[in-house]
């Protein structure tokens, strides 16, 4: 039996000949809270407006439940609902906002009332229930969104950016109101975002997107420690990669160089003699140069010089010439006590768990937009 | 001065005692320029909120003409419904001509663009994404134009106003078509014109006192509606 609730096969959308969406596959379970990460521009707003049968795509098919959905769209369209990052309430009060949805299923006037008053009060805003909408702040204008939409009680939740324009506080309330809302009704849900926090808070597995295409998909966690290629790599916050040359490889150890500078990394799957060495800044451990380093676990030592020092609240970020740029993050406080300056000498340090090797081949050079099946697979690797 | 003043206290003298004529007069008045006005939005609106979501070759050209209309001279309506309803004319068996029809014909062509221009602007005006997001709630097409349309309100209602501002004020085609024809076809704007000519100016602004109040109450009205706070 299959638990599969949405799925794309051959998915192509084009503009002006050109391909801006590229997916031969993509599965969501039942139930399941799928992440669409991808930076600006990367067409994941537009999968999500193919998946939500708003867009059709040039080439390919939707299938909801197994069954094509793109010749039945409104009967498809009224099994999901969908959340924008701009509210687009109706000039109305906030209960004629999120009763409309179900006005236009024709949902009986004594069962909307119900549902209304339910969500209303879900999502904390029952007192504003005849308050014009037009009235209502950012972060309640995007509470009566999510009120309109769950109240259709959709199979399928599609979320497009819907925490965009609000302020940390008021994003992070309803980050949590909505996990437990997710959680609560196993309701399938497609949520694209450009922020890694976000799609690490809601999500149970992550796809990312660039440049039209699905570069990488699996559980956060995977997805986040061990990136395909460079591109997604630097999408996912890794800020130090650099091209290394494989020397040795023993017992589960790499030994590699990079830049005449020996680095040793766990070996977590098949290696080329030319890899990439990704490295997360807050992974590596900054020790003046003048003491020696004392006895740890980590087995990279790297004598560097401070290059540029970017203060950036409660943190700041290093980046180090070690015979190639490696980028550190550190408290402003250990800052202050290191009395870390530009041009300054210090040993950067990090564990051989921390490092992540890229296998040359997969990542270079990197794909936009794969053509043939096989250019698929390479770009998508084991996850596809 | 004492003219205008003589004219005024005519006015309130004739609404004061309700005379006959004045009623007659007047309630035509409203009947054809209101009809004329409601005939005028349901075509305006529904032609307007089309052109204002469709795309097509000429589109340009076309919303170039209905701005131009927005202008359209009266009388020149007047001439080519004149020429249509004439009883030689393509329309003359259906014997309109000087009746109020004629006039509420002429009247239509007069406010149509003017109500469907500012439909169209009305529409336009609202935020794009608004019909993707109408869409996505589930609506049907016929759905979503409804909800959008629901969403000008304020601009059709503005629409209404100048449509009716438009055709109550017009006299060029109401004399041309109706003929102002005491008791048949005579309204406000004809009726003061026939008083002008014949030298009774008192009449006349009493006339022209009662055409202004009548429009500014029916504007009123719909200003009022445009204006309060209200839910869908």
């Amino acid at each position: 039996m299959t638990h599969e609730k949405i799925a794309l096969r051959d998915v192509v959308v084009l503009r002006e000949g050109r391909n801006v969406l590229d997916i031969p596959a993509l599965r969501v379970e039942r139930g399941e809270v799928l992440a669409l990460l991808g930076p600006n521009g990367s067409g994941k707003s537009t999968l999500l407006s193919v998946i939500a049968l708003l867009l059709k795509p040039d080439k390919g098919t939707v299938l909801f439940d197994g069954q094509p959905a793109g010749g039945a769209a409104l009967a498809y369209r009224r099994r999901m609902a969908v959340v924008f990052q701009e509210p687009l309430l109706l000039n109305t009060t906030v209960e004629a906002n999120v009763r409309s949805g179900l006005s236009l299923r024709a949902i009986k006037r004594s069962a909307q009332g119900e549902r209304v008053g339910r969500w209303l009060g879900r999502l904390g805003i029952a007192h504003l229930t005849r308050r014009p909408a037009r009235e209502l702040s950012g972060g309640e204008a995007q509470r009566t969104n999510l009120a309109r939409a769950l109240a259709m009680e959709p199979e399928v939740l599609l979320l497009d950016e819907p925490f965009g324009g609000l302020d940390a506080p008021t994003k992070s309330a309803l980050i949590g109101d909505l996990n437990a809302i997710l959680r609560e009704t196993s309701t399938t849900t497609i949520f694209v975002t450009h922020d890694r926090d976000e799609a690490l808070r809601l999500s149970d597995r992550v796809a990312v997107i660039i440049n039209g295409c699905i570069r990488q998909a699996g559980p956060p966690q995977e997805v986040f420690s061990s990136p395909v290629d460079a591109e997604t790599a630097a999408f996912l916050g890794v800020e130090t990669i650099a091209l290394g040359r494989l020397v040795s490889c023993q017992d589960g150890l790499a030994i590699i160089e990079v830049a005449g500078r020996r680095i040793e990394a766990v070996e977590t799957g098949p290696l080329t003699p030319e890899v990439l060495v990704c490295l997360r800044p807050e992974n590596v451990l900054i020790q003046p140069a003048a003491g020696s380093h004392g006895v740890s676990s980590a087995r990279n030592h790297l004598a560097g010089t401070v290059q540029k020092l970017e203060r950036l609240g409660a943190q700041v970020r290093l980046d180090i010439d070690c015979g190639f740029p490696l980028t550190a993050l550190v408290t402003t406080q250990s800052a202050d006590d290191l009395d870390l300056r530009i041009g300054g000498a210090v040993i950067a340090s990090f564990k051989a768990s921390a490092v992540h090797l890229i296998p040359r081949g997969a990542s270079d050079p990197p794909r936009a937009n794969p053509k043939t099946p096989d250019e698929i697979s390479a770009t998508l690797g084991r996850y596809w | 001065m004492d003219l205008i003043w003589d004219g005024i206290r005519e006015a309130f003298q004739l609404l004061i005692h309700g005379d006959r004529d004045l009623l007659e007069v007047a309630g035509l008045t409203l009947l054809i320029s209101g009809a004329a006005t409601a005939v005028s939005l349901l075509i305006g609106v529904t032609l307007g909120t089309l052109l204002a979501l469709s795309r097509f070759f000429g589109r340009s050209i076309v919303i170039s003409l209905v701005n131009s209309g927005m202008g359209l001279p009266p009388v020149v309506v007047g001439l080519f419904v004149a020429l249509f309803l004439w009883r030689s004319g393509p329309l003359g068996s259906l014997g309109l001509i000087y009746t109020p029809y004629a006039i509420g014909i002429a009247q239509v062509l007069i406010s149509l663009p003017i109500t469907m221009g500012l439909t169209l602007a009305a529409v336009q005006g609202l935020n794009p994404r608004l019909r993707t997001q109408i869409l996505a709630l589930g609506a049907s097409t016929p759905q979503m134009i409804w909800l959008l349309v629901k969403e000008a309100r304020l601009g059709l209602l503005a629409a209404a106003m100048a449509g009716f501002g438009a055709v109550i004020s017009e006299v060029g085609a109401a004399i041309m078509v109706g003929g102002n024809i005491e008791g048949e076809t005579r309204v406000l704007t004809t009726a003061t014109v026939l008083e002008v000519q014949r030298g009774n100016f008192d009449t006349a602004i009493a006339f022209s006192v009662i055409l202004l109040a009548l429009a500014f109450a029916v504007n009123l009205a719909l200003t009022l509606i445009q204006q309060r706070r209200r839910p869908l």
